[in-house]
């Protein structure tokens, strides 16, 4: 057998022999690829990348000391970016290469296992969120909430155009949803917090009928469960305009229902079940009234029936998507983050009803306590709010970038929010060291 | 070559629901440390053992298809074969940290984050990158966003994006959402742009042209330095969609081409897992006066104002601490702001770091031809009609009188995932075929047989297809009339 066709320095994946390839190119009646290219003089590439090849030996060896130049710091960090303990079985069976190296589902007849996966991704998200429809995923949270705010001005029916946020959202969900409205007729704007919470009278003197759009989070940003969701949502309706909760699984697990609190959109990130700390990669989860069915943004898989009458799925309602309805389209999504919507749903039925609640107990009782042991710490008082807390909290300190900076010369890293407040998350990822960080800040709070 | 898929399951059904193998509802606010109005009543969901679940989740991975178990010639999706070497990368745990960590504490991932920056420049002939996109259509929308910054930032009103007929759905809807008007240009007789209704459709007007090149039937548009003019001379930007890119790789660079801003398709191009529908990333490359636009942050070395590749090859080097590159992060002057709610989809751009970084110049250069050798020569297989001419990685066959979709059914039997079909819709019938250069001779030929066979079979056999995978045929227009989209939705049907 004779070698590959460019020897040690072709594609290491491109899979033809040297005799393959020049019977290739004597049928197709020329004498090299470069041939084949249709490409002017005028515009073609004769440089060089100047981008050696390496072996995978030494790619691997590259990059794990690339990566070994990031501090090894215990992350007390949240903010929308959560990690929990992932179940080995999770990675194990995601990376079956049939679910891995797929793609969508275009032929129904043999993607039926990834079909019916997402099948199962919607219908926990219709458990946890208590609406109808959920989608098989957006990119993350701020997308959702993006894609969220143009499905209101689609369904709307007043005149308004404004879209009302916390003022406390983060900069990345804020900073998305301006883009993706800028070229609506949407306008964005804030309504106050006040002790880290909805400032229901402020809310209300700012719904009026040009509001389209109301959006509220629990857990908020720093980790507050939301007490009058039920009261922002009246607000809206009121106002005959669209009520969007964000939240997330877990915390989704344990409390109210976004349905029996009038939401007609949930958005959210999903990533807090099946993904690891990635570095703020997400899985935008959304789910809304069976009345927007028609609206919803991204792909649907749907029950059907095959030629022998067994049960089959398939993408469906493909008319509100980019390749079919072009310019007219609810969205341009096209690939989403399907294999993480697996892994969410994998690490959601690995947990079940008892393990998801447990979970989210957790989150509320570490908080709780990491808060109260931080509050003992002389010039420390947490948390800074009155509220109960999903995860995490705010911390008050003098100078909290200097106490910072010396946390992080004892391992840890913590959310700075402005001169006078930090912001921990505690998971059951960190909560082992949770005791060090406050012997941390007993150390660096002199 | 035949083709039978697992079937599992009774009569009725296949794999049975992880809802049907059990269902358990709990009353979450029973113990709850929180009060009873902050908590949910009952939350029922599938209670099942870990070996309940890693049969029912290894079985529907038999119900599946994927590049790991044969050709998967969808056209313009690049379904190539991802090497296993990017996974082990991107599962490095130092590389998983929180997004909001100090920059002076993940100097590794900015490193990376650099090179691939500075990769994807050198590729794609551009100044400036950005990663933030998580998806090759959200790196449209970031391309839009950055032209229309553009525009309003120099006092110019532009309303109209122009877009081939041919283009990808994802052009239009790009362009819509970013608040532009559509002009939809004809194709020519020879199957690219028709230059004369380029000009005409060109005014002032004119914010951008999105284009492929080559185009969604593998056409290089050869007119491609006249159109660029035209597009700049009416004060419109070219943008690329770098969906085809594979076809291209060290043969030609859309900034030489005269386009301004592009997007990579990074999961295609540098083959990274496409997840059953992603996750993707569509990092956006612009020219100097662009970059400032660009989405924030951006990764710069320290003490530089963005750097050049040559910098990047210095750090490969460094064996000394003292040489070793700081990076931080910084916002572009005018930038729009953000595009996604942090820096985009990390694990993929890992895995195309790698995979370029694996591959170099020659590698990459092998890839685009094996790419287009394969292509060229599965087309000359086909008993199909090939129309237009010559193409590059992949090319749309027609089915002529018969429904290719019919086609696409039978050959599911013959053990090979189809074509797209039925687009681009200049082509009747379309089977639009990209075999990518991951297929031997062999396997083209299996190709090639399988279309041959199903093209062959008559209408009655082709509508009874397909019978050897998991499921028959599958009854869209049901679903779509009657929509079941979850299990509480089966309730009493079943």
């Amino acid at each position: 057998m004779s070698g590959r066709t460019s020897g040690p320095t072709g594609s290491p994946f491109a899979p033809h022999t040297a005799d393959e390839t020049a019977a290739m190119l004597d049928a197709l009646g020329v004498d090299e690829e470069a041939d084949l290219f249709d490409i002017p003089a005028e515009v073609a590439f004769d440089g060089e990348f100047g981008i050696p090849q390496r072996d995978e030996r030494t790619v691997r060896a590259d990059l794990a000391e690339t990566f070994a130049r990031n501090d090894d710091l215990t992350e007390f960090l949240g903010r929308g970016h959560y990690s929990h303990y992932v179940p080995a079985v999770v990675d194990d069976l995601s990376s079956r290469s049939e679910f891995l190296t797929s793609y969508t589902q275009y032929q129904p007849e043999i993607t039926q296992g990834f079909l019916q996966a997402l099948f199962e991704y919607q219908s926990m998200l219709v458990e946890l969120t208590g609406l109808p429809i959920a989608n098989c995923s957006m990119y993350d949270a701020a997308t959702g909430l993006a894609e969220a705010a143009l499905l209101a001005e689609r369904v709307r029916s007043t005149s308004g155009a404004t879209v009302l946020v916390p003022e406390a959202l983060r900069d990345g969900k804020r900073g998305t949803l301006d883009n993706y409205v800028d070229g609506s007729d949407l306008t964005v704007e804030t309504y106050p917090y006040a002790d880290n919470t909805v400032d229901l009278d402020a809310l209300a003197d700012l719904v009026d009928d040009d509001t389209v759009f109301v959006y509220a989070e629990t857990p908020t940003v720093t980790g507050a469960i939301e007490p009058a969701l039920a009261a922002v949502g009246d607000l809206a309706h009121e106002n005959d305009a669209l009520f969007c909760v964000g939240s997330d699984p877990v915390a989704l697990s344990l409390l109210q229902e976004p349905a029996s609190v009038g939401a007609d959109v949930v958005v959210g990130e999903a990533g807090a079940l099946g993904l690891p700390a990635s570095y703020g990669m997400g899985l935008g989860l959304f789910a809304c009234k069976e009345e927007f069915l028609r609206q919803v943004p991204g792909r649907l898989v749907g029950k059907s029936e095959d030629a022998d009458d067994r049960r089959a799925f398939t993408l469906t309602l493909q008319t509100r998507e980019q390749h079919i309805r072009k310019e007219r389209a609810t969205s341009n999504i096209c690939t989403n983050q399907a294999w993480v919507a697996l892994r969410a749903a994998m690490h959601a039925a690995s947990l079940g009803p008892e393990g998801l609640v447990a979970l989210a107990e957790d989150c509320v009782r570490n908080a709780e306590s990491l808060a109260a042991d931080l509050d003992t710490v002389d010039g420390v008082t947490a948390p800074l709010d009155s509220h109960h807390h999903f995860r995490e909290f705010t911390v008050g300190v003098a100078d909290a970038p200097r106490v910072a900076v010396d946390l992080r010369d004892h391992g840890f890293a913590v959310h700075v929010l402005d001169d006078e407040t930090l912001q921990v998350c505690v998971t059951d990822l960190n909560a082992d060291e949770a005791d060090d960080l406050v012997a941390a800040f007993a150390e660096v709070i002199q | 070559m035949n083709f039978d898929q697992a079937r599992f399951g009774d009569d009725t059904r296949n794999e049975p629901l992880l809802s049907e193998k059990d269902s358990t509802a709990v009353d979450p606010g029973e113990n709850s440390a929180l009060p009873d109005d902050l908590t949910r009543d009952s939350l029922e969901l599938p209670q099942i053992s870990e070996p309940e679940l890693a049969r029912h989740y290894t079985r529907l991975s038999q119900m599946n298809w994927s590049v790991e178990l044969g050709p998967y010639p969808l056209g313009s999706c690049t379904m190539k074969y991802n090497p296993s070497f990017a996974d082990a990368v991107a599962a490095d745990p130092n590389a998983a940290v929180h997004p909001d960590r100090d920059p002076e504490t993940v100097q590794g991932n900015l490193e990376l984050l650099y090179g691939l920056q500075e990769y994807l420049a050198t590729i794609g002939g551009m100044d400036a990158v950005t990663l933030q996109p998580p998806a090759g259509a959200a790196g449209e929308f970031t391309g839009i966003a950055v032209a229309k910054a553009y525009h309003q930032h120099h006092g110019n009103d532009k309303s109209e994006v122009i877009i081939p007929a041919s283009a990808h759905g994802t052009n239009f809807a790009t362009a819509a959402m970013a608040g532009y008007d559509v002009v939809e240009l004809p194709s020519g007789e020879d199957g690219r742009v028709d230059v004369e209704a380029l000009e005409a459709a060109v005014s002032e007007d004119t914010a951008a042209l999105m284009l492929t090149n080559p185009n969604t039937v593998g056409l290089f548009e050869r007119d491609i330095a006249h159109i660029a003019d035209v597009v700049h001379d009416a004060g419109g930007l070219l943008y690329y969609d770098g969906a085809n890119l594979n076809a291209l790789l060290g043969r030609a660079r859309p900034g030489d081409m005269g386009f301004d801003i592009m997007h990579y398709n990074v999961h295609k191009t540098f083959a990274t897992p496409h997840g059953g529908g992603g996750p993707g990333a569509g990092p956006v490359g612009v020219v100097e006066e662009l970059a400032e636009f660009l989405p924030r942050p951006q990764v710069r070395q320290v003490g530089s104002d963005g750097g050049a590749l040559a910098d990047a090859d210095d750090a490969d080097d460094a064996g000394d601490e003292a040489d070793t590159p700081e990076y931080e992060l910084f916002d572009p002057a005018h930038s729009i702001g953000k595009v996604h709610g942090f820096g985009g989809n990390w694990l993929v751009l890992i895995r195309a770091y790698a995979y370029i970084h694996r591959l170099g110049d020659e590698g990459l250069l092998d890839a685009s031809a094996k790419a287009t050798l394969n292509a060229n020569y599965l087309a000359s297989l086909l008993d199909l009609e090939v129309p237009y001419g010559p193409f590059h990685h992949e090319f749309a066959a027609t089915a002529g009188d018969r429904d290719a979709a019919d086609v696409a059914k039978g050959m599911l039997d013959y053990g090979v995932h189809p074509p797209t079909t039925k687009w681009p819709e200049m082509v009747p019938e379309a089977m639009l075929t990209e075999p990518t250069e991951v297929e031997n001779k062999r396997s083209l030929e299996d190709l090639a047989h399988a279309f041959n066979e199903a093209f062959a079979d008559t209408d009655e056999e082709l509508h009874a297809a397909p019978n050897k995978t998991t499921s028959r045929r599958v009854d869209q227009t049901s679903a779509a009339r009657n929509p079941r989209l979850s299990w509480h939705a089966l309730g009493d049907e079943e």
